[in-house]
């Protein structure tokens, strides 16, 4: 079977394992919900919500992106499936790109809904000046998050991995993944400020950010594959 | 000197860390070169 | 006045135990001492003889211990990025290269935090604020802390060559992780320039002296670096060899438990 093959296969067991256990519906959402709300009060100035929500749904996102990698790798180190996948000769490869598609669809989700939420609770509204109204806002929203999102899930799956079965992983994560998304937070933030029209941005601004995730995608992607073999390989 | 405190502070401050960093490495190779024969030692 | 603990005096062996010989060599000798020199001049150099600058005046005699300092971690980090590439492309996957990739970046780490502390004093003289949100100090704000997860990393736990192996592909991963940190900052930050405060570089034109006590900086702290890693080093080294030892003795243990019991059996 080929690498792509055997990584749909991780993905799929993955996201059924979630969808039974219920988790990421019943804690992880309700989570990140909570942290919006809790922003608004963090926030409690006229008009600073609205302008700083790009950037408390991707504060939210990378919490939540936390909470997500630990769980997908305890449902691994619990019974030693890592471990059992690896002597079974599954490539580490398609292992890396399975778990980080599966946390990249959940991901998706969440965002999707914190989106609602800035929405709602922020009174955000996509941008749509401009001769082709709001399409090319929806298109930039489309593509950083789907950018943003890969970046994330590479981030998280290869520190997750890394620090997968050992005492203090749960406070090691964080301190390995917050520096290293970095750049995630930064442009998909910029990017959303432009397709939102936060403080004057327009949605011409908002490209050069979506190349900077894609690349910081690609690079955490090919880098995060070829180095999860030797990191969980023990 | 204008703004004395600052200037010495920050000198202070790095030959403090330089001395306590150097210090502490020399210690800990003291008590580890208790426990290990010469033999071991390949500097020697 | 000293008194002799009768007790004490019982307890002490008849022989003196073997003087045992510390990670100091002839080596490390000569480089302290020229550490310390060069130490010396850069304190006489930095405020004593240089003159005070036009615009930064007298706080530019913090940049003779800062630009030294960065400059120190910066190669810290270097050697922990090419010795940790070292350790995984050589065949022989030496743990000398991952000792020499850990104890660099231990020091790195050290000094990126001097650097932090006696820049943004710096800062507040020259700039009027502790911090200011610019590409080069927000890099160096997290560099600080990947390096620090890179040593929580090292004490994971397993074997040496487990820590080795994972600790060097973190290490090579700070290499992709750190150009896109700063590449992303400088893009975040160059969009909206606050130019509130003045915008004064240390390394601008600078006449010869205050070129030299820099120089001697630089000097005195690649000393230090040097002298510092040979310690270390040798310190690790020696660490590893305990633990080893205490497996060692832990295994010799167990198979002396399991012949007794086999003895008993029978």
């Amino acid at each position: 079977m080929s690498t792509w093959k055997v990584a749909c296969l991780i993905a799929v067991k993955d996201l059924r394992v979630e969808r039974r256990s219920k988790i990421v519906t019943n804690q992880v959402l309700p989570f990140a919900g909570i942290t919006m709300v809790s922003f608004a009060f963090a926030l409690d100035k006229q008009n600073v919500l609205d302008t700083v929500a790009p950037g408390l749904i991707w504060l939210a996102t990378t919490f939540s992106l936390l909470i997500l990698v630990q769980r997908s790798f305890s449902i691994e180190t619990d019974d030693g499936a890592l471990d059992a996948m690896r002597v079974a000769g599954i490539d580490a490869r398609a292992i890396f790109l399975g778990k980080a598609m599966a946390l990249a669809v959940q991901l998706l989700v969440l965002e999707i809904l914190l989106l609602f939420a800035a929405v709602v609770f922020y009174g955000e509204s996509i941008q749509s000046s401009g001769a082709q109204g709001p399409v090319l806002a929806v298109v930039l929203l489309v593509t950083t998050l789907v950018s943003a999102t890969c970046g994330l899930a590479a981030v998280g799956t290869l520190y997750g991995g890394l620090a997968a079965g050992f005492k203090g992983s749960e406070t090691l994560l964080p301190l390995l993944t917050l520096p290293a998304v970095a750049p995630v937070l930064i442009g998909a933030t910029k990017a959303v400020e432009s397709a939102v029209g936060t403080a004057g941005a327009v949605v011409s601004e908002g490209w050069q950010w979506v190349g900077l995730l894609a690349v910081f995608a690609v690079a955490f992607g090919i880098g995060g594959a070829l180095a999860f073999g030797p990191l969980i390989d023990e | 000197m204008e703004d004395a405190g600052f200037i010495l502070g920050s000198y202070f401050l790095t030959f403090a860390t330089v001395g306590l960093f150097a210090w502490r490495t020399l210690r800990s190779g003291r008590k580890l070169a208790d426990q290990i024969p010469d033999d071991d030692k390949y500097w020697l | 006045m000293t008194t002799i603990d009768p007790a004490r005096t019982e307890l002490q062996p008849s022989e003196p135990p073997p003087q045992r010989r510390s990670t100091g060599t002839r080596a490390t000798r000569l480089v302290g001492i020229g550490c310390i020199t060069a130490m010396g001049w850069l304190v006489a150099f930095g405020l004593g003889f240089s003159p005070a600058d036009r615009d930064q005046k007298e706080s530019v005699r913090i940049l003779y211990v800062h630009v030294p300092t960065i400059w120190l971690a910066y190669l810290a980090f270097v050697v922990t990025a090419v010795s940790s590439g070292l350790y995984l492309l050589t065949k022989k996957q030496s743990l000398g290269w991952d000792r020499v990739a850990g104890a660099s970046a231990e020091i790195g780490v050290a000094f990126v935090a001097v650097t932090l502390a006696v820049g943004s004093l710096w800062g507040r003289l020259t700039w009027g604020v502790f911090w200011q949100w610019d590409a080069r100090l927000t890099t160096t704000a997290l560099l600080f802390v990947t390096y620090i997860g890179y040593l929580a990393v090292r004490r994971l736990g397993g074997s040496h060559q487990q820590r080795a192996k994972r600790s060097a592909v973190l290490g090579m991963i700070a290499v992709i992780e750190i150009p896109l940190v700063h590449f992303s900052v400088k893009m975040w930050r160059s969009l909206h320039q606050e130019a509130t405060v003045a915008n004064l570089d240390g390394d601008t034109k600078m006449d010869g002296i205050m070129l030299f006590s820099l120089f001697v900086g630089v000097i005195a702290f690649t000393f230090l670096y040097v002298w510092l890693m040979l310690h270390r080093t040798r310190a690790m080294a020696m660490e590893d060899m305990l633990e080893d030892r205490g497996l060692d003795d832990a295994l010799i243990a167990r198979r002396a438990e399991a012949a007794n019991q086999q003895n008993g059996a029978h």
